[in-house]
């Protein structure tokens, strides 16, 4: 069997490799033959073997194979194999192994072995990693080697005493005698390990922290110390940048400070020290600074004299301006611990803390948007406001989020004015909207509320806004809140702002198709509030979503067409109330919309083929009578029909009324059902019925074959525009026209609606009728023409005519 | 205390990883990588210091290495600096200007020398001369073909 290769040559070979799978190929040949090189329980070659194993375990291969090849190594006599075996132990093994465990007896051979250097092994290992139960079982050679007078061996084991207490704290008093000589050795190494020893001692015990306090009286024995490191000569071994052993006067100063916490004493026999560590350190390096920030630490943390306070915290706005960002960073943390407990002497560094609102750095960034937060109060919120409002613009997106939050808390602390208080609000929904957190809004909302003498002032602000800018949800969902709420304030002194309002409601519908929208219905539903006029659009746009893919928009838009149609005594009530913001998804208007026909009521007694696959309760398409298009059958409750072929558009602006109504066979009465109010009678409960229907004659549509269909027109809303057409139809035969349909075509520039009929049956020899409406919409104001196509049943035949309807009197469309 | 370092090149190939808590394999891992993603994202003349979890994580590059440790929120980060500055000389010292070569080819020495300055996640020794002295006398330990028990080598070997 050859040579296993040594580790270099591997290294060496893995290096060249030049793909991930080459590597892999490498690795795993050779993992095959140090498997069988264990099996075959070669001792020499095993150490070079572990050590390979540890280099591909750095690359991420796995290893495990080699964990008891470790503990063979450790057993062994010879120092190169404990050396790797002790290194394998701490990569490859946890306590989680049981493997783990085996090493114990191993240790504790070790730490008993004559050569120091193999006791450190033992002390490392058992110091980096021992679990428990091993600290347990060795506890007693590590206080043993605690008391040893090898500062080599004292310094290890005083460290593996931390680890000891920190695995099993009750352990702790079994070092206590020992610890106590520990500070009056001359080595640095012990020294320093000694004071971590006690911290960790006086960090978990409070007993041990008051006998060391008042019987052990570290207190002056750790001033001492500090004192002659500070002020005895350069020492080469242990000087950095000419400041004698940094490492040790920071573990003091910590020390120190645990001492010295809430302890008027310790704190009053340190203060000295302390005044002198932060004024003579020097502070041209990052090593000098270390100190003076631990310095700084301790000072804040016991019970200091006001003086030294100041003193540190003006230290930290020296760091402030530093040019060093480490230094600036861990000056804005400091100051952020003590801006509670030190709020007035904080205060007065506030300009420089803005500034580092500028700083290039992002964590600088960070604790500087924290710190001004924390300094924000009455007195400056104002100029702080501005400033950081400023840097809400400026700031990378990860910040905005937290930023807005802080502002909208500051500003409702300390606003001094509702105003004020809005336009902040304003001004970080036109900046950083997007990344207001979504709780923000209906807290905003509670804000607005509140202020009531603001309402006016506020919705039109916010209407400005959204003209300007309707890609910042927040912004469009308080706004459109809003608008809804208080739009009679914003259109009270503005009349032309009837239009706009339209074009903005009809925008944010376009554009906020495909994003997530909330409160798509709550603009509609206030903004009917509004104005009659526009009350038609708003029954438009609401009846899309009646058809919308989100349910919840096809909720409300089917309960706000019935609120239309049937509930109008309702609606002032229902106005009162204010519907909880939720996200939704919206759909555009020229989205493809699922069947709503489904949900229509039943088709009653008639043949008629359902026609339900496509888009039901879209109503027509605009038709083209003159392109001699067929006539699309209007949408009729019960009856819903494909649309038109021909274009095959799907905004439906008609909607469809009818999608609320009850089942069709219910009889409809021939007043129409619902009337839409003047401007102002939103309110009224009434539907209003104007004597302008007088004045249009009646017409005679059709009449052949016995059936005769008569319109009879009605202007009764504010709406020029919109003809409301009711027609009777008659039977003067002696047989009932049963399974009668009535549907209607007209020109483009037309829009068609088409009501539920009051029945199907148009009984014989003029003893009733059918009536249905139908509303015409005509803004190009076109002489009006239509097409009907009437199918019904008589005598057993079916009948189906086709005729078209000119005669329709001026008054009916100028 | 220090909870782990890590050294790692600017392609994030780990180059040494010291764990001084207990953690199972794949959180290694994991840990490995964010703090790979986290450090090689940060810009040039950022500040060394970053906050992950409930831990301060200190990191300084080094030619073409980055030296990267997690420490405990109570730490002092600036301290942190120079102890990796330290361990940077300690290795300098050992190889004679190092580079990341010699760590790549002498690994395990670099956790012997790092094994020499720190245990259980502290300073065990603030005298680079100490740390120092005391590899080269385990070199030359490893020299010795056998050590039988029982031979006292602080005899030939004396301890520093």
């Amino acid at each position: 069997m050859p040579a296993p290769i040594r580790l270099r040559e591997l290294i060496r070979t893995i290096r060249t490799a030049r793909t991930q799978a080459e590597e892999r190929e490498m690795i795993q040949k050779e993992c095959a033959a140090i498997r069988s090189s264990f099996r075959e329980e070669d001792n020499t070659y095993r150490c070079r073997n572990v050590a390979k194993l540890l280099y591909m375990h750095m690359l991420g291969y796995p290893a495990h194979f080699g964990q008891l090849e470790c503990l063979k190594l450790i057993a062994s006599q010879k120092f190169t194999d404990k050396r790797i075996g002790y290194l394998g132990a701490m990569l490859l093994l946890d306590e989680r192994q049981d493997v783990h465990l085996l090493m114990t007896n191993c240790i504790k051979n070790d730490l008993n072995h004559s050569t120091q250097y193999v006791q450190g092994l033992a002390l490392c290992t058992l110091g980096c990693m021992g679990s428990s139960e091993m600290c347990r079982d060795l506890a007693g050679e590590v206080e043993k080697l605690l008391k040893t007078s090898n500062s080599y061996l004292r310094k290890k084991a005083a460290l593996c005493a931390v680890h000891v207490i920190r695995k099993v704290p009750e352990l702790m008093e079994m070092f206590l005698p020992a610890t106590k000589n520990l500070l009056s050795e001359k080595n640095h190494g012990v020294l320093h390990t000694s004071v971590v020893l006690l911290t960790e001692m006086c960090e978990r015990s409070p007993d041990m922290l008051s006998h060391f306090r008042k019987v052990w009286l570290l207190v002056p024995q750790l001033v001492r110390i500090l004192k002659n490191l500070i002020m005895s000569g350069y020492s080469p071994e242990h000087d950095v940048s000419g400041i004698s052993d940094p490492f040790l006067q920071v573990r003091i100063l910590r020390l120190l400070r645990i001492l010295g916490r809430s302890d008027d004493d310790s704190s009053e026999a340190m203060n000295d020290i302390l005044a002198q560590v932060a004024t003579n350190t020097e502070t041209s390096k990052n090593v000098g600074n270390a100190i003076l920030y631990e310095t700084v630490l301790t000072i804040m943390d016991i019970k200091s004299e006001s003086g030294l306070r100041v003193l540190a915290i003006n230290i930290l706005g020296r760091f402030l301006l530093n040019n060093d960002k480490n230094i600036r960073y861990v000056a804005l943390t400091s100051l952020l611990k003590t801006v509670q407990t030190d709020h007035n002497a904080v205060q007065r560094h506030r300009s420089t803390i803005v500034d580092c609102l500028k700083d290039l750095d992002v964590s600088i960034k960070r604790r500087a948007m924290e710190l001004s937060f924390a300094l924000v109060n009455g007195n400056n919120i104002r100029g702080m406001m501005k400033e950081l409002l400023y840097f809400l613009d400026s700031c990378d997106p990860e910040f905005k989020a937290d930023c807005a939050s802080g502002v909208f808390l500051a500003a409702e602390k300390y606003a001094p004015s509702k105003r004020w208080h809005i336009d902040t609000i304003m001004r970080v929904l036109t900046t950083a909207g997007s990344y207001v957190r979504d709780d923000s809004v209906p807290n905003l909302i509670q804000l607005i509320t509140n202020s009531v003498e603001m309402h006016a002032y506020t919705v039109q602000r916010l209407y400005k806004a959204l003209l300007d800018d309707i890609s910042q949800q927040p912004l469009v969902q308080v706004s459109s809140w809003c608008i809804g709420e208080y739009g009679d304030l914003l259109v009270s002194g503005q009349c032309e702002e009837e239009e706009p309002i339209q074009v903005t409601e009809d925008e944010v519908l376009d554009v906020l198709e495909g994003l997530l929208l909330s409160n798509l219905s709550t603009p509609v539903t206030r903004g009917y509030s509004l104005l009659g006029e526009i009350l038609n659009r708003i029954k438009k746009v609401v009846s899309v979503y009646g058809s919308s893919i989100d349910v919840e928009l096809q909720q409300r838009a089917v309960e706000y067409n019935a609120l239309f149609k049937k509930y109008d005594h309702m609606r002032p009530a229902l106005l009162e109330r204010m519907p909880i913001m939720e996200k939704t998804a919206s759909n555009g208007p020229t989205e493809i919309v699922q069947t709503n026909g489904e949900t229509e009521p039943s088709v009653p007694d008639t043949k008629h083929p359902p026609l339900v696959t496509q888009p039901a309760n879209q109503a027509n398409d605009l038709l083209d009578l003159l392109g001699g298009n067929d006539v699309v059958p209007v949408i009729q409750t019960t009856l819903p029909t494909k649309p038109a072929s021909a274009g095959g558009e799907l905004l439906d602006l008609l909607g469809d009324l009818s999608l609320s109504g009850g089942p069709a066979p219910a009889p409809v009465p021939s007043v129409p059902v619902s009337q839409p109010p003047f401007l102002l009678d939103g309110l009224s409960s009434q539907p209003l019925f104007t004597d302008i229907a007088a004045v249009i004659p009646p017409m005679t549509a059709y009449n052949k074959n016995g059936l005769k269909i008569e319109f009879t027109f009605e202007r009764a809303n504010p709406n020029p525009n919109i003809a409301v057409i009711t027609i009777h139809a008659t039977n003067t035969t002696e047989a009932d026209m049963t399974e009668f349909v009535f549907q209607a075509a007209v020109p483009k520039t037309f829009q068609l609606q088409l009501l539920s009929p009051s029945s199907n049956i148009v009984p014989a020899l003029n003893q009733g009728s059918i009536t249905q409406i139908i509303r015409v919409l005509n803004p190009q104001k076109q002489q009006l023409r239509m097409r009907v196509k009437l199918t019904y049943t008589h005598k057993g035949l079916p009948v189906q005519d086709l005729a078209e309807v000119n005669n329709f009197p001026p008054q009916s469309w100028q | 205390m220090m909870r782990f370092l890590l050294l790692f090149s600017r392609q994030g190939k780990l180059r040494l990883q010291k764990w001084f808590t207990p953690i199972p394999e794949r959180e290694k891992k994991k840990i490995v990588r964010d703090m790979t993603t986290m450090v090689l994202a940060r810009k040039p003349r950022s500040c060394n210091f970053l906050h992950w979890k409930d831990l301060k994580i200190v990191y300084k590059r080094y030619a073409s290495l980055y030296f990267c440790c997690g420490l405990d929120a109570e730490e002092n980060e600036l301290i942190a600096l120079e102890m990796l500055h330290r361990y940077v000389e300690l290795l300098d010292k050992y190889f004679g200007n190092v580079c990341e070569l010699d760590i790549i080819f002498n690994f395990e020495k670099a956790y012997f020398i790092l094994d020499e300055f720190l245990l259980g996640g502290e300073i065990q020794e603030t005298s680079k001369q100490v740390v120092s002295r005391a590899i080269e006398a385990s070199d030359m330990l490893q020299e010795v073909r056998c050590c039988p028990v029982g031979t006292d080598l602080r005899s030939v070997f004396p301890s520093s």
